[in-house]
């Protein structure tokens, strides 16, 4: 086995500039798919902990009806505050969110929305609930910066909001925007307005209820009290959509740097093949020289695996410079909001060493098979055609 | 000859035929061939191009199976032997000369004789000692470093022969060894090779069809149209 591997480094070295050629688009496509896998690794790691910040919390239980997804469900979505919930909520370790459906009228026209109650001043979620104590007699609302735009007002701007009263009547308030947060997370901004909890309930009339009640992050969940009819969603549920979410939109760049890959193997796949026509003589004389065919097969085999080494070591020159570098200053990152969120303006990939290991092993196998396809052919050659220069 | 120990018997072939399929029809290229050749022969293959030499010399050297009729080769039977164990027997026991010299192009003289012990799996000390031993024996110590590129014709079967002399074989197969060189180095490398037969008794079975080489074979079997029709000693 030394032997074939002392031979094939030595037929690689004697082709040094298509070896190096071969090597360097290959370690291209690894330092590539790291790069954007480290990237997306950095997105998915700020957007999860925005979202931990802004609304998932230690994790929320939901009243069962509560859907997120279906804005019909919003009606009967609420229930007393459970009796064990009081002393969190009384130690700012959770806090209650009342959800209702309601519509509100600005300069731009109509829109339904979602009206959130919860309480001024909380410290659970990073919402600037402490606007909601304002508000000169008029409702207190909080908005994000989306939403804000989404209904062209700015902070001291007046809004008209319809809700469904106690009676089911329609109840119209006008309500004054306290403040608009800038927030990352599209699902406490898009949609919605937050306002004060005790004055939702009142209006809608339900006192003393709540949809979410949301645990502040990194409450111990084995501490958590019990609550019929409510339902724990942790943190790892409540991330997935977003983790699925962000997949999905990389799915378009990931493609790009599989499709580098690929080309950077048929590359190699190609020398295999004509290196293989072109030195069956020599094939002929090694299985002369004692050597099986199954031998010869392997000898082949990791020269190109030997790209993949190379490629390993060419992209570690230069991509681990590279990716320290990015992992201290960040990359700037403009048009985050395509992403579904926005992210801050700075993104710090993460390269753990997971992805690099892992990613190294798959060019190391994928250049080791691109090699071994042509190469299996000269387990079929004969030696005595290959000795003439022939095919079978 | 005929009445030599059988312990002295090398590669006895029996009614070797050798089929070829060419589409419809087939190529027979051996007709039935039955030889016996014993240890230390100085021995050579001759007739005219397509009579059948290379494949003979193929069929004994492990490198390819016959249509029908059985080949010994040191005591092994070749039809019936694994791919391993004719690698191993080749690897071991039977070194090969080409006409084309087929040298391994990136390996130096020095590396391309060391190749086969290194399949062997021999020790470095032991290697290298063979190695510039059988350097000595071609004549060319002085050139273990360069590369096949380097060398002249003449110089690359040389270094040839000190590949398959290294392992001291029982066997040496040399197919037409001369037929890419000149005169001179046609003798030349003839002479080395008989003083190698001399000196370490191994058995070498020419195919030819070079007067030179002729000349210096002590038994020559001529074949005609896939037929053996002269073997003549002396
Ligand atoms: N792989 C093969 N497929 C088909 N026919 C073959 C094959 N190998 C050899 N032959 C044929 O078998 C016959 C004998 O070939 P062989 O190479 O043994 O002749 P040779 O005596 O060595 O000739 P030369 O002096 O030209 O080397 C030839 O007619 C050749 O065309
Ligand atoms: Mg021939």
């Amino acid at each position: 086995m030394l032997t074939l591997l002392g031979l094939a480094w030595r037929n690689l070295r004697s082709a040094a500039l298509r070896t190096g050629l071969n090597s360097f688009a290959l370690s291209l496509g690894f330092v590539m798919i790291i790069f954007g896998q480290g990237l997306l690794e950095g997105v998915n790691r700020q957007a999860e902990r925005m979202a931990v910040d802004y609304d998932v919390g230690g994790g929320q239980f939901w009243q069962e009806n509560y859907d997120p997804y279906d804005y019909s469900t919003l009606i009967r979505a609420h229930a007393p505050v459970p009796a064990g919930f009081q002393p969190l909520i009384e130690r700012g370790e959770a806090v209650p969110i009342l959800v209702v459906p309601g519509t509100v009228r600005s300069a731009v026209g109509l829109m339904p929305v979602v009206l959130k109650g919860i309480v001024p001043g909380q410290q659970v979620v990073k919402i600037p609930s402490a606007g909601l104590d304002s508000g000169n007699g008029l409702l207190p609302v909080v908005v994000g910066l989306r939403m804000a735009q989404m209904l062209g007002v700015s902070a001291g701007d007046t809004v008209q909001i319809q809700l469904q009263g106690p009676e089911a009547q329609t109840v119209e308030v006008k309500g004054r925007v306290a403040a608009v947060m800038r927030t990352p997370v599209t699902t406490v901004d898009e949609g919605q307005l937050w306002l004060p909890l005790d004055r939702l309930a009142e209006l809608a009339g339900l006192a003393g209820q709540a949809t979410l009640l949301t645990v502040r992050p990194g409450y111990p969940r084995n501490k958590l009290p019990a609550a019929p009819g409510w339902i724990f969603q942790s943190p790892a549920v409540l991330l997935s959509d977003l983790r699925q979410m962000i997949g999905t939109k990389t799915v378009g760049q990931s493609v790009f740097f599989v499709v580098l890959f690929l080309l950077a193997l048929l590359a190699i796949f190609d020398t295999q093949v004509f290196s293989i026509f072109r030195r069956r003589r020599e094939i002929g004389t090694l299985v002369a020289l004692g050597m099986t065919r199954g031998q010869v097969v392997v000898l082949f085999t990791l020269e190109g695996a030997l790209y993949g080494v190379l490629a390993a070591l060419l992209g570690a020159v230069y991509g681990l410079p590279l990716f320290v570098y990015l992992n201290r200053h960040g990359i700037s990152f403009p048009g985050g909001s395509s992403w579904g969120f926005a992210l801050e303006e700075r993104m710090y990939p993460v390269y753990s060493s997971g992805l690099v290991i892992g990613t190294t092993l798959l060019v190391l196998i994928a250049a080791a098979f691109v090699a071994w396809l042509p190469a299996r052919r000269i387990a079929r050659l004969k030696p005595t055609d290959a000795l003439r220069g022939r095919w079978g | 000859m005929l009445n030599m120990p059988d312990n002295n018997l090398i590669v006895e072939t029996v009614e070797l035929v050798k089929r070829y399929p060419m589409g419809r029809q087939e190529l027979v290229a051996l007709k039935g061939v039955s030889l016996r050749f014993c240890r230390g022969e100085f021995s050579g293959v001759i007739g005219p191009s397509g009579s059948g030499k290379t494949t003979l010399l193929n069929i004994i050297g492990t490198l390819d199976v016959p249509s029908s009729g059985s080949v010994r080769v040191l005591g092994e039977t070749v039809e019936r032997l694994s791919p391993a164990a004719a690698a191993r027997l080749r690897s071991r026991h039977i070194g090969f000369v080409f006409q084309t010299f087929n040298l391994l192009p990136v390996y130096t003289a020095y590396e391309n004789v060391e190749f086969p012990l290194l399949l062997l799996g021999m020790g470095a000390q032991e290697r290298r000692r063979r190695v510039m031993a059988a350097l000595e024996w071609v004549g060319l110590a002085d050139r273990a470093n360069s590369r096949p590129a380097q060398l002249s014709g003449g110089e690359c079967q040389r270094v040839a022969i000190a590949r398959a002399m290294v392992k001291e074989p029982a066997l040496v197969l040399a197919d037409e060894p001369t037929a890419n060189l000149d005169a001179e180095n046609s003798h030349h490398i003839l002479e080395t090779m008989q003083k190698l037969n001399q000196e370490l008794g191994t058995t070498f079975i020419f195919s030819t069809h070079d007067d030179k080489v002729i000349g210096y074979l002590r038994r020559r079997i001529r074949l005609v149209d896939g037929r053996v029709a002269a073997d003549e000693t002396g």
